[in-house]
Protein backbone atom coordinates (compact mmCIF):
# COMPACT_ATOMS: atom_id res chain seq x y z
CA UNK A 1 0.00 0.00 0.00
CA UNK A 2 2.73 2.17 0.53
CA UNK A 3 4.32 1.66 -1.99
CA UNK A 4 1.28 2.13 -4.59
CA UNK A 5 1.03 5.72 -2.29
CA UNK A 6 4.18 6.67 -3.15
CA UNK A 7 4.13 5.38 -6.96
CA UNK A 8 1.02 8.31 -7.11
CA UNK A 9 2.97 10.30 -5.49
CA UNK A 10 5.66 10.28 -8.33
CA UNK A 11 2.66 10.06 -11.04
CA UNK A 12 1.73 13.29 -9.74
CA UNK A 13 4.99 15.22 -9.47
CA UNK A 14 5.92 13.78 -12.77
CA UNK A 15 2.34 14.67 -14.46
CA UNK A 16 2.75 18.16 -12.95
CA UNK A 17 6.31 18.95 -14.03
CA UNK A 18 5.38 18.33 -17.70
CA UNK A 19 2.64 20.22 -17.65
CA UNK A 20 4.01 23.61 -15.93
CA UNK A 21 7.03 22.68 -18.70
CA UNK A 22 4.47 23.03 -21.12
CA UNK A 23 2.15 25.51 -20.03
CA UNK A 24 5.73 27.80 -19.24
CA UNK A 25 5.37 29.98 -22.71
CA UNK A 26 1.92 31.08 -21.19
CA UNK A 27 2.60 31.34 -17.52
CA UNK A 28 5.72 33.68 -18.90
CA UNK A 29 3.26 35.77 -21.41
CA UNK A 30 1.21 36.79 -17.93
CA UNK A 31 3.91 37.20 -15.65
CA UNK A 32 5.74 39.03 -18.29
CA UNK A 33 3.12 41.66 -18.80
CA UNK A 34 2.77 42.90 -15.32
CA UNK A 35 6.96 43.91 -15.20
CA UNK A 36 8.75 46.86 -16.21
CA UNK A 37 10.16 46.67 -19.65
CA UNK A 38 14.14 45.86 -18.06
CA UNK A 39 12.91 43.03 -16.49
CA UNK A 40 11.10 41.40 -18.94
CA UNK A 41 14.38 39.70 -20.97
CA UNK A 42 16.69 39.69 -18.22
CA UNK A 43 14.95 37.75 -15.57
CA UNK A 44 13.97 34.99 -18.27
CA UNK A 45 16.46 32.45 -17.38
CA UNK A 46 15.12 32.97 -13.74
CA UNK A 47 12.38 31.52 -11.70
CA UNK A 48 11.33 35.62 -11.99
CA UNK A 49 10.27 34.77 -15.32
CA UNK A 50 7.33 33.07 -13.58
CA UNK A 51 6.81 34.59 -10.11
CA UNK A 52 6.66 38.19 -10.57
CA UNK A 53 8.11 40.48 -7.69
CA UNK A 54 5.29 43.04 -7.94
CA UNK A 55 2.49 44.02 -10.16
CA UNK A 56 2.40 47.06 -12.15
CA UNK A 57 0.20 47.42 -14.56
CA UNK A 58 1.48 50.11 -16.52
CA UNK A 59 1.84 47.97 -19.57
CA UNK A 60 -1.58 47.56 -20.01
CA UNK A 61 -2.02 51.67 -19.96
CA UNK A 62 0.95 51.71 -22.74
CA UNK A 63 -1.70 49.19 -24.86
CA UNK A 64 -4.28 51.88 -24.80
CA UNK A 65 -1.87 54.76 -25.55
CA UNK A 66 0.25 53.30 -28.31
CA UNK A 67 -2.45 51.58 -30.49
CA UNK A 68 -6.51 52.41 -30.97
CA UNK A 69 -6.87 48.63 -28.43
CA UNK A 70 -10.45 49.39 -28.23
CA UNK A 71 -10.43 49.99 -31.95
CA UNK A 72 -9.16 46.23 -32.71
CA UNK A 73 -11.06 44.27 -30.44
CA UNK A 74 -14.44 46.16 -31.22
CA UNK A 75 -13.17 44.78 -34.84
CA UNK A 76 -12.93 41.38 -33.89
CA UNK A 77 -15.76 40.98 -31.75
CA UNK A 78 -17.61 42.18 -34.57
CA UNK A 79 -16.23 40.66 -37.93
CA UNK A 80 -16.45 37.26 -35.56
CA UNK A 81 -20.11 38.05 -34.41
CA UNK A 82 -21.08 38.39 -37.77
CA UNK A 83 -19.10 35.24 -39.16
CA UNK A 84 -20.79 32.85 -36.58
CA UNK A 85 -24.30 34.17 -36.13
CA UNK A 86 -24.40 34.37 -39.68
CA UNK A 87 -23.15 31.13 -40.34
CA UNK A 88 -25.34 29.06 -37.79
CA UNK A 89 -28.41 30.56 -39.76
CA UNK A 90 -26.69 29.71 -42.95
CA UNK A 91 -25.48 25.90 -42.57
CA UNK A 92 -28.29 24.94 -40.45
CA UNK A 93 -30.80 25.48 -43.24
CA UNK A 94 -28.38 24.19 -45.92
CA UNK A 95 -27.64 21.16 -43.47
CA UNK A 96 -31.65 20.70 -42.57
CA UNK A 97 -32.63 20.56 -46.54
CA UNK A 98 -29.69 18.28 -47.38
CA UNK A 99 -30.50 15.78 -44.26
CA UNK A 100 -33.87 16.05 -43.98
CA UNK A 101 -36.02 17.38 -48.06
CA UNK A 102 -36.95 15.70 -50.32
CA UNK A 103 -35.82 17.12 -53.60
CA UNK A 104 -34.23 16.40 -57.00
CA UNK A 105 -30.50 17.48 -56.48
CA UNK A 106 -30.16 16.49 -52.69
CA UNK A 107 -27.78 13.59 -53.18
CA UNK A 108 -25.53 15.35 -55.75
CA UNK A 109 -25.74 18.76 -54.05
CA UNK A 110 -24.27 16.57 -50.82
CA UNK A 111 -22.20 15.16 -52.33
CA UNK A 112 -20.42 18.51 -53.98
CA UNK A 113 -20.28 20.28 -50.36
CA UNK A 114 -18.32 17.34 -49.02
CA UNK A 115 -16.02 17.54 -51.69
CA UNK A 116 -15.46 21.08 -50.61
CA UNK A 117 -14.33 20.33 -47.58
CA UNK A 118 -10.75 19.18 -48.74
CA UNK A 119 -10.05 22.27 -50.13
CA UNK A 120 -8.17 24.39 -47.31
CA UNK A 121 -8.31 27.92 -47.29
CA UNK A 122 -4.85 28.00 -47.84
CA UNK A 123 -5.15 27.01 -51.20
CA UNK A 124 -7.61 29.48 -52.05
CA UNK A 125 -6.88 32.56 -50.16
CA UNK A 126 -4.29 33.82 -53.20
CA UNK A 127 -7.28 33.41 -55.80
CA UNK A 128 -9.87 35.00 -53.49
CA UNK A 129 -7.65 38.05 -52.74
CA UNK A 130 -7.34 38.38 -56.63
CA UNK A 131 -10.99 37.75 -57.61
CA UNK A 132 -12.47 40.34 -55.34
CA UNK A 133 -9.37 42.77 -55.23
CA UNK A 134 -10.37 42.51 -58.87
CA UNK A 135 -14.13 43.35 -57.81
CA UNK A 136 -12.39 46.40 -56.07
CA UNK A 137 -14.02 44.86 -52.83
CA UNK A 138 -10.89 45.06 -49.86
CA UNK A 139 -10.85 46.72 -47.00
CA UNK A 140 -14.28 46.58 -44.81
CA UNK A 141 -15.80 44.80 -42.35
CA UNK A 142 -17.59 42.69 -44.79
CA UNK A 143 -15.22 41.02 -47.18
CA UNK A 144 -13.88 39.90 -43.49
CA UNK A 145 -16.80 38.38 -43.09
CA UNK A 146 -18.93 36.73 -46.31
CA UNK A 147 -16.32 34.56 -47.55
CA UNK A 148 -16.00 32.62 -44.14
CA UNK A 149 -20.14 32.08 -43.82
CA UNK A 150 -21.06 29.30 -45.59
CA UNK A 151 -18.55 26.83 -44.32
CA UNK A 152 -18.31 23.06 -45.70
CA UNK A 153 -17.60 21.72 -41.91
CA UNK A 154 -20.30 23.75 -40.34
CA UNK A 155 -23.05 21.92 -42.78
CA UNK A 156 -21.38 18.80 -42.43
CA UNK A 157 -21.72 19.04 -38.58
CA UNK A 158 -25.71 20.48 -38.69
CA UNK A 159 -26.08 17.37 -41.28
CA UNK A 160 -24.48 14.48 -39.23
CA UNK A 161 -26.64 15.75 -36.22
CA UNK A 162 -30.08 16.44 -38.28
CA UNK A 163 -29.82 12.55 -39.57
CA UNK A 164 -29.13 11.58 -35.56
CA UNK A 165 -32.46 13.39 -34.78
CA UNK A 166 -35.41 10.49 -34.07
CA UNK A 167 -37.68 11.33 -36.92
CA UNK A 168 -41.11 10.55 -35.00
CA UNK A 169 -40.54 14.06 -33.76
CA UNK A 170 -40.81 15.83 -36.86
CA UNK A 171 -43.75 13.27 -38.23
CA UNK A 172 -45.51 14.13 -35.38
CA UNK A 173 -45.33 18.08 -35.71
CA UNK A 174 -46.20 17.66 -39.83
CA UNK A 175 -49.30 15.46 -38.66
CA UNK A 176 -50.57 18.26 -36.69
CA UNK A 177 -50.57 19.92 -39.40
CA UNK A 178 -47.34 22.41 -39.21
CA UNK A 179 -45.43 22.94 -42.24
CA UNK A 180 -41.69 22.50 -42.97
CA UNK A 181 -40.70 26.66 -41.60
CA UNK A 182 -42.65 25.57 -38.56
CA UNK A 183 -41.39 22.34 -38.09
CA UNK A 184 -37.97 23.78 -38.34
CA UNK A 185 -38.08 26.71 -36.45
CA UNK A 186 -40.37 24.74 -33.23
CA UNK A 187 -39.24 21.20 -33.54
CA UNK A 188 -36.03 20.82 -34.85
CA UNK A 189 -34.41 23.64 -33.77
CA UNK A 190 -34.56 23.54 -29.64
CA UNK A 191 -33.60 19.72 -30.25
CA UNK A 192 -30.18 20.74 -31.58
CA UNK A 193 -28.79 22.91 -28.77
CA UNK A 194 -25.77 20.92 -28.48
CA UNK A 195 -24.83 20.90 -32.33
CA UNK A 196 -25.57 24.67 -31.95
CA UNK A 197 -23.47 25.10 -29.41
CA UNK A 198 -20.84 23.21 -30.67
CA UNK A 199 -20.56 25.02 -34.10
CA UNK A 200 -20.34 28.26 -32.73
CA UNK A 201 -17.29 27.48 -30.65
CA UNK A 202 -15.62 25.75 -32.84
CA UNK A 203 -16.24 28.50 -35.73
CA UNK A 204 -15.31 31.03 -33.06
CA UNK A 205 -11.28 29.50 -31.98
CA UNK A 206 -11.03 29.53 -35.79
CA UNK A 207 -11.50 32.94 -36.57
CA UNK A 208 -10.49 34.92 -33.39
CA UNK A 209 -7.05 34.26 -34.54
CA UNK A 210 -7.19 34.69 -38.33
CA UNK A 211 -4.35 36.34 -39.65
CA UNK A 212 -3.59 35.75 -42.91
CA UNK A 213 -6.71 36.53 -44.53
CA UNK A 214 -6.85 39.98 -43.24
CA UNK A 215 -3.57 40.84 -43.83
CA UNK A 216 -4.16 40.39 -47.22
CA UNK A 217 -7.24 41.89 -47.32
CA UNK A 218 -7.48 45.46 -45.28
CA UNK A 219 -4.99 48.35 -45.00
CA UNK A 220 -6.78 50.18 -42.87
CA UNK A 221 -6.72 49.89 -39.03
CA UNK A 222 -10.13 50.88 -39.09
CA UNK A 223 -10.95 47.58 -40.00
CA UNK A 224 -8.41 45.28 -39.46
CA UNK A 225 -8.86 42.42 -36.14
CA UNK A 226 -6.68 41.97 -33.39
CA UNK A 227 -3.93 39.26 -34.86
CA UNK A 228 -2.87 42.25 -36.99
CA UNK A 229 -1.95 44.36 -34.21
CA UNK A 230 0.04 42.60 -32.65
CA UNK A 231 2.28 42.60 -36.26
CA UNK A 232 2.41 46.67 -35.50
CA UNK A 233 3.86 46.53 -32.23
CA UNK A 234 6.45 44.25 -33.32
CA UNK A 235 7.41 45.85 -36.03
CA UNK A 236 6.67 49.67 -34.01
CA UNK A 237 10.05 50.33 -32.70
CA UNK A 238 11.34 50.14 -29.92
CA UNK A 239 9.95 47.06 -29.30
CA UNK A 240 8.52 46.67 -26.04
CA UNK A 241 8.12 43.37 -25.06
CA UNK A 242 5.74 44.16 -21.60
CA UNK A 243 3.39 45.87 -24.03
CA UNK A 244 3.42 43.01 -26.54
CA UNK A 245 2.42 40.54 -23.88
CA UNK A 246 0.14 42.81 -22.17
CA UNK A 247 -1.36 42.80 -25.28
CA UNK A 248 -1.49 39.39 -25.63
CA UNK A 249 -3.07 38.41 -22.55
CA UNK A 250 -5.70 41.34 -23.28
CA UNK A 251 -6.33 39.34 -27.22
CA UNK A 252 -6.66 35.63 -25.61
CA UNK A 253 -8.53 36.58 -22.47
CA UNK A 254 -12.06 36.29 -24.23
CA UNK A 255 -11.15 32.84 -25.79
CA UNK A 256 -10.20 31.53 -22.63
CA UNK A 257 -13.13 33.14 -21.19
CA UNK A 258 -15.50 31.12 -23.48
CA UNK A 259 -13.25 28.15 -23.33
CA UNK A 260 -13.00 27.75 -19.76
CA UNK A 261 -17.05 28.12 -19.39
CA UNK A 262 -17.49 25.67 -22.71
CA UNK A 263 -15.13 23.15 -21.78
CA UNK A 264 -16.67 19.79 -22.41
CA UNK A 265 -18.38 20.66 -25.56
CA UNK A 266 -15.33 22.35 -26.74
CA UNK A 267 -13.06 19.79 -26.36
CA UNK A 268 -16.20 17.61 -27.78
CA UNK A 269 -16.10 19.51 -30.59
CA UNK A 270 -12.69 19.88 -31.32
CA UNK A 271 -11.87 16.15 -30.75
CA UNK A 272 -14.44 15.40 -33.39
CA UNK A 273 -13.64 17.69 -36.37
CA UNK A 274 -9.81 17.77 -35.19
CA UNK A 275 -9.91 20.85 -36.68
CA UNK A 276 -7.88 24.34 -35.93
CA UNK A 277 -5.98 26.07 -38.82
CA UNK B 1 -60.99 18.01 -46.72
CA UNK B 2 -59.46 20.93 -45.52
CA UNK B 3 -56.86 19.09 -43.48
CA UNK B 4 -55.77 17.30 -46.70
CA UNK B 5 -55.31 20.26 -48.73
CA UNK B 6 -52.97 22.01 -46.43
CA UNK B 7 -50.63 18.51 -46.33
CA UNK B 8 -51.20 18.68 -50.34
CA UNK B 9 -49.94 22.13 -50.31
CA UNK B 10 -46.74 21.76 -48.05
CA UNK B 11 -45.54 18.94 -49.89
CA UNK B 12 -46.04 20.44 -53.46
CA UNK B 13 -43.61 23.61 -51.91
CA UNK B 14 -40.83 21.30 -50.61
CA UNK B 15 -38.88 21.90 -53.28
CA UNK B 16 -38.98 25.16 -53.01
CA UNK B 17 -38.54 25.96 -49.74
CA UNK B 18 -35.10 23.14 -49.74
CA UNK B 19 -34.11 25.41 -52.38
CA UNK B 20 -34.33 28.25 -50.51
CA UNK B 21 -32.94 27.12 -47.27
CA UNK B 22 -29.99 25.85 -49.68
CA UNK B 23 -29.39 29.31 -51.38
CA UNK B 24 -27.53 31.13 -48.50
CA UNK B 25 -24.89 28.66 -48.33
CA UNK B 26 -25.20 27.59 -51.99
CA UNK B 27 -24.25 31.62 -52.55
CA UNK B 28 -21.26 31.53 -50.35
CA UNK B 29 -20.09 28.46 -51.35
CA UNK B 30 -19.85 28.81 -54.82
CA UNK B 31 -18.61 32.47 -54.71
CA UNK B 32 -15.92 32.32 -52.21
CA UNK B 33 -14.72 28.51 -52.10
CA UNK B 34 -15.61 27.17 -56.04
CA UNK B 35 -14.81 30.24 -58.20
CA UNK B 36 -11.61 31.07 -56.92
CA UNK B 37 -10.89 27.51 -56.57
CA UNK B 38 -11.39 27.54 -60.47
CA UNK B 39 -9.52 31.05 -61.38
CA UNK B 40 -6.94 29.67 -59.46
CA UNK B 41 -6.34 26.43 -62.02
CA UNK B 42 -7.21 28.94 -65.07
CA UNK B 43 -5.14 31.72 -64.36
CA UNK B 44 -1.96 29.44 -63.76
CA UNK B 45 -2.36 28.79 -66.97
CA UNK B 46 -1.94 32.46 -68.21
CA UNK B 47 0.42 35.50 -67.68
CA UNK B 48 -1.07 37.34 -65.72
CA UNK B 49 0.45 39.86 -63.62
CA UNK B 50 -0.74 42.88 -61.71
CA UNK B 51 0.21 46.20 -63.57
CA UNK B 52 1.88 44.54 -65.55
CA UNK B 53 1.37 46.09 -69.36
CA UNK B 54 2.01 43.07 -71.40
CA UNK B 55 -1.61 41.34 -72.45
CA UNK B 56 -3.05 38.49 -70.65
CA UNK B 57 -2.06 35.26 -73.05
CA UNK B 58 -2.72 31.84 -72.39
CA UNK B 59 0.56 29.94 -71.92
CA UNK B 60 0.11 26.86 -70.93
CA UNK B 61 2.66 24.66 -68.98
CA UNK B 62 4.50 27.37 -68.54
CA UNK B 63 3.87 28.86 -65.29
CA UNK B 64 4.55 24.95 -63.53
CA UNK B 65 7.48 23.92 -65.80
CA UNK B 66 9.10 27.57 -64.19
CA UNK B 67 7.88 26.37 -60.76
CA UNK B 68 9.99 23.15 -61.32
CA UNK B 69 13.44 25.35 -61.89
CA UNK B 70 12.69 28.03 -59.12
CA UNK B 71 14.69 27.71 -56.36
CA UNK B 72 12.78 29.32 -53.98
CA UNK B 73 9.66 27.02 -54.75
CA UNK B 74 11.90 23.99 -54.37
CA UNK B 75 13.05 25.17 -51.22
CA UNK B 76 9.79 25.75 -49.92
CA UNK B 77 8.48 22.45 -50.88
CA UNK B 78 11.36 20.74 -49.18
CA UNK B 79 11.28 22.72 -46.09
CA UNK B 80 7.31 21.79 -46.21
CA UNK B 81 8.36 17.89 -46.50
CA UNK B 82 11.31 18.01 -43.64
CA UNK B 83 8.69 19.86 -41.70
CA UNK B 84 5.90 16.74 -42.36
CA UNK B 85 8.62 14.39 -41.32
CA UNK B 86 9.95 15.93 -38.30
CA UNK B 87 6.72 17.22 -36.69
CA UNK B 88 4.31 14.15 -37.74
CA UNK B 89 5.90 11.18 -35.89
CA UNK B 90 7.36 13.72 -33.20
CA UNK B 91 3.96 15.36 -32.11
CA UNK B 92 1.79 11.83 -32.42
CA UNK B 93 4.07 10.29 -30.48
CA UNK B 94 4.46 13.09 -27.63
CA UNK B 95 0.48 12.97 -28.10
CA UNK B 96 0.14 9.48 -28.22
CA UNK B 97 2.41 9.21 -24.36
CA UNK B 98 0.34 11.92 -22.95
CA UNK B 99 -2.73 10.29 -24.24
CA UNK B 100 -1.88 6.86 -22.38
CA UNK B 101 -0.33 8.94 -19.48
CA UNK B 102 -4.19 10.61 -18.96
CA UNK B 103 -6.00 7.33 -19.66
CA UNK B 104 -5.26 5.92 -16.06
CA UNK B 105 -7.48 6.28 -13.50
CA UNK B 106 -6.26 9.54 -12.14
CA UNK B 107 -7.82 11.97 -10.33
CA UNK B 108 -7.91 15.68 -11.55
CA UNK B 109 -7.71 14.33 -14.97
CA UNK B 110 -9.66 17.49 -16.83
CA UNK B 111 -7.23 19.57 -15.46
CA UNK B 112 -4.32 18.26 -16.22
CA UNK B 113 -6.02 18.09 -19.98
CA UNK B 114 -6.84 21.12 -19.93
CA UNK B 115 -3.31 22.68 -19.56
CA UNK B 116 -2.11 20.22 -22.23
CA UNK B 117 -4.78 21.37 -24.98
CA UNK B 118 -4.97 25.52 -23.55
CA UNK B 119 -2.09 26.31 -26.36
CA UNK B 120 -4.37 24.70 -29.17
CA UNK B 121 -6.32 27.48 -28.26
CA UNK B 122 -4.00 30.70 -28.31
CA UNK B 123 -4.29 32.25 -31.52
CA UNK B 124 -1.14 31.75 -33.67
CA UNK B 125 -0.14 35.14 -34.09
CA UNK B 126 0.15 35.48 -30.59
CA UNK B 127 2.07 32.49 -29.91
CA UNK B 128 4.23 33.34 -32.71
CA UNK B 129 5.42 36.43 -30.96
CA UNK B 130 5.88 35.05 -27.91
CA UNK B 131 8.51 32.89 -29.25
CA UNK B 132 10.00 34.95 -30.59
CA UNK B 133 11.28 36.34 -27.00
CA UNK B 134 11.92 32.64 -26.12
CA UNK B 135 14.05 32.37 -28.88
CA UNK B 136 15.66 35.88 -28.31
CA UNK B 137 19.58 36.20 -29.12
CA UNK B 138 19.99 38.22 -26.10
CA UNK B 139 22.12 35.80 -23.34
CA UNK B 140 18.66 35.40 -21.17
CA UNK B 141 16.75 34.97 -24.01
CA UNK B 142 14.68 31.59 -22.81
CA UNK B 143 15.91 29.60 -25.03
CA UNK B 144 19.97 30.28 -25.17
CA UNK B 145 19.76 30.17 -21.45
CA UNK B 146 17.70 26.26 -21.42
CA UNK B 147 20.66 25.26 -23.71
CA UNK B 148 23.50 26.37 -21.91
CA UNK B 149 22.37 25.06 -18.68
CA UNK B 150 22.03 21.72 -20.13
CA UNK B 151 25.07 21.98 -21.85
CA UNK B 152 27.29 23.14 -18.56
CA UNK B 153 27.94 26.28 -20.43
CA UNK B 154 29.48 24.71 -23.52
CA UNK B 155 26.47 26.61 -25.59
CA UNK B 156 27.16 29.33 -27.72
CA UNK B 157 23.85 31.77 -27.57
CA UNK B 158 23.00 31.53 -31.00
CA UNK B 159 20.14 33.77 -33.42
CA UNK B 160 18.10 30.84 -33.71
CA UNK B 161 15.18 32.69 -36.04
CA UNK B 162 17.81 34.16 -37.90
CA UNK B 163 20.11 31.60 -38.11
CA UNK B 164 19.94 28.97 -41.76
CA UNK B 165 20.17 25.80 -39.85
CA UNK B 166 17.58 26.82 -36.69
CA UNK B 167 15.36 28.79 -38.58
CA UNK B 168 13.06 25.87 -39.44
CA UNK B 169 13.78 23.78 -36.23
CA UNK B 170 12.99 26.39 -34.09
CA UNK B 171 9.49 26.79 -35.91
CA UNK B 172 8.86 23.31 -35.83
CA UNK B 173 9.16 23.34 -32.16
CA UNK B 174 6.71 26.11 -31.64
CA UNK B 175 4.47 24.30 -33.81
CA UNK B 176 4.71 20.95 -31.81
CA UNK B 177 3.61 22.83 -28.68
CA UNK B 178 1.36 24.70 -30.13
CA UNK B 179 -0.66 21.59 -31.26
CA UNK B 180 0.17 18.28 -29.39
CA UNK B 181 -2.74 19.21 -27.08
CA UNK B 182 -5.13 18.67 -30.25
CA UNK B 183 -3.98 15.24 -31.00
CA UNK B 184 -3.77 14.12 -27.38
CA UNK B 185 -7.43 15.04 -26.86
CA UNK B 186 -8.93 13.09 -30.18
CA UNK B 187 -6.29 9.82 -28.94
CA UNK B 188 -7.57 10.41 -25.75
CA UNK B 189 -10.82 10.06 -26.66
CA UNK B 190 -10.62 7.27 -28.71
CA UNK B 191 -8.65 5.11 -25.99
CA UNK B 192 -11.59 5.88 -23.92
CA UNK B 193 -13.84 4.36 -26.58
CA UNK B 194 -12.26 1.04 -26.23
CA UNK B 195 -14.36 -1.69 -24.16
CA UNK B 196 -13.02 -2.05 -20.80
CA UNK B 197 -13.64 -5.83 -21.51
CA UNK B 198 -10.84 -6.11 -23.96
CA UNK B 199 -8.25 -5.53 -21.40
CA UNK B 200 -10.25 -7.83 -18.87
CA UNK B 201 -9.70 -10.72 -21.39
CA UNK B 202 -6.11 -9.67 -22.36
CA UNK B 203 -5.37 -9.60 -18.48
CA UNK B 204 -6.95 -13.09 -17.53
CA UNK B 205 -5.16 -14.55 -20.60
CA UNK B 206 -1.92 -13.07 -18.97
CA UNK B 207 -0.77 -10.07 -21.25
CA UNK B 208 1.22 -7.64 -19.34
CA UNK B 209 1.25 -3.71 -20.02
CA UNK B 210 3.13 -3.60 -22.74
CA UNK B 211 1.47 -6.44 -24.44
CA UNK B 212 -1.72 -5.18 -24.13
CA UNK B 213 -1.05 -1.97 -25.27
CA UNK B 214 0.35 -3.81 -28.61
CA UNK B 215 -2.33 -6.29 -28.81
CA UNK B 216 -5.34 -4.35 -27.53
CA UNK B 217 -4.78 -0.39 -27.49
CA UNK B 218 -3.17 -0.12 -31.17
CA UNK B 219 -5.49 -2.26 -33.02
CA UNK B 220 -8.54 -0.27 -31.46
CA UNK B 221 -6.51 3.51 -32.34
CA UNK B 222 -5.84 2.62 -35.50
CA UNK B 223 -8.60 5.15 -37.30
CA UNK B 224 -7.91 7.90 -34.50
CA UNK B 225 -4.00 7.59 -35.33
CA UNK B 226 -4.78 7.45 -38.87
CA UNK B 227 -6.55 10.52 -38.91
CA UNK B 228 -4.64 12.07 -36.51
CA UNK B 229 -1.22 11.25 -39.06
CA UNK B 230 -3.08 12.92 -41.76
CA UNK B 231 -5.08 15.81 -40.06
CA UNK B 232 -1.15 16.78 -38.87
CA UNK B 233 0.10 16.12 -42.49
CA UNK B 234 -2.07 18.64 -43.73
CA UNK B 235 -1.61 21.36 -41.31
CA UNK B 236 2.15 20.81 -42.08
CA UNK B 237 1.45 21.80 -45.50
CA UNK B 238 -0.76 24.49 -44.45
CA UNK B 239 2.26 26.46 -42.50
CA UNK B 240 1.91 30.22 -42.80
CA UNK B 241 1.22 32.48 -39.21
CA UNK B 242 4.34 31.33 -37.61
CA UNK B 243 6.43 31.81 -40.77
CA UNK B 244 5.24 35.01 -41.91
CA UNK B 245 5.47 36.30 -37.95
CA UNK B 246 8.64 34.68 -37.19
CA UNK B 247 10.78 34.52 -39.95
CA UNK B 248 9.84 36.00 -42.70
CA UNK B 249 10.76 33.16 -44.35
CA UNK B 250 14.17 33.90 -43.71
CA UNK B 251 16.81 33.72 -44.02
CA UNK B 252 16.89 33.57 -47.55
CA UNK B 253 14.12 31.17 -47.51
CA UNK B 254 15.53 28.80 -45.33
CA UNK B 255 12.07 28.64 -43.42
CA UNK B 256 9.64 29.58 -46.32
CA UNK B 257 7.09 27.32 -47.20
CA UNK B 258 4.45 26.58 -50.06
CA UNK B 259 1.63 29.03 -48.78
CA UNK B 260 4.28 31.48 -47.84
CA UNK B 261 5.91 31.56 -51.47
CA UNK B 262 2.05 31.50 -52.71
CA UNK B 263 1.47 34.68 -50.76
CA UNK B 264 5.03 36.44 -51.25
CA UNK B 265 4.62 35.88 -55.31
CA UNK B 266 1.10 36.85 -55.54
CA UNK B 267 0.42 39.79 -52.53
CA UNK B 268 4.52 41.06 -52.11
CA UNK B 269 5.53 40.44 -56.01
CA UNK B 270 2.10 40.97 -57.85
CA UNK B 271 3.47 37.67 -59.69
CA UNK B 272 -0.88 36.67 -59.94
CA UNK B 273 -0.07 33.50 -61.99
CA UNK B 274 2.72 32.30 -60.11
CA UNK B 275 0.67 32.62 -56.60
CA UNK B 276 -2.21 30.68 -58.77
CA UNK B 277 0.24 27.87 -59.64
CA UNK B 278 1.75 27.30 -56.55
CA UNK B 279 -1.53 27.25 -54.99
CA UNK B 280 -3.02 24.86 -57.42
CA UNK B 281 0.33 22.53 -56.82
CA UNK B 282 -0.32 22.97 -52.58
CA UNK B 283 -3.93 22.05 -53.18
CA UNK B 284 -3.20 18.70 -55.57
CA UNK B 285 -0.38 18.12 -52.19
CA UNK B 286 -3.73 18.24 -49.88
CA UNK B 287 -5.64 16.29 -52.13
CA UNK B 288 -3.00 13.35 -51.85
CA UNK B 289 -2.88 12.87 -48.36
CA UNK B 290 -6.76 13.13 -48.03
CA UNK B 291 -6.92 10.41 -50.95
CA UNK B 292 -4.13 8.13 -48.88
CA UNK B 293 -5.85 8.64 -45.77
CA UNK B 294 -9.38 7.53 -47.35
CA UNK B 295 -7.58 4.68 -48.69
CA UNK B 296 -5.96 3.77 -45.08
CA UNK B 297 -9.14 3.96 -43.59
CA UNK B 298 -11.14 1.30 -46.13
CA UNK B 299 -8.72 -0.77 -45.46
CA UNK B 300 -9.73 -1.09 -41.84
CA UNK B 301 -13.43 -0.88 -42.71
CA UNK B 302 -13.24 -4.17 -44.97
Amino acid sequence: MHRKRLWNFVNYLLLSIAALLFIAPILFMVVGSFKPEAQVLSEMGTLRAVLPSEIKLHNYRDVFVRIPFGRYLWNSVLINGLIVGLGLIVNALAAYALARLQWRGRDTLLVVVLALLIIPFEAIAVPLFYQLSALGWRNDYLVQVFPFVANPLAIYLFYSFFLGLPRELEEAARVDGAGILRTFFAIVIPNAKPVFATVAIVTFLLYWGMYLWPLLMTVDDGVRPLPLAIATFYTLPPVQWGDILAFGVMMVLPVLVIFITFQPWFVRGVATTGLKG
Amino acid sequence: MKRVLMIKRTHVSEKTIAWLFMAPALLGLALFILAPFILAIVLSFTNVRLGSPLPVEWTGWREYARLMDDAAFLHALFNNLVFALVVVPVQTLLALGLALWLNRPLRGRVVFRTLFFMPVIFPLSLIAVVWILIYSPDANGLMNHVLRLMSLGHWQTKDFLHDPLWALPAIMLTSIWQGVGLQMVVLLAALQAIPAELYEAATIDGARAWQRFRHVSLPQLRNALVFVVIVTTILAFRVFDQVRIMTQGGPEDHSATVVFAAVQAAFDRAQVAKGMAMSVVFFLLVLAITLVQRKLLKQTRD
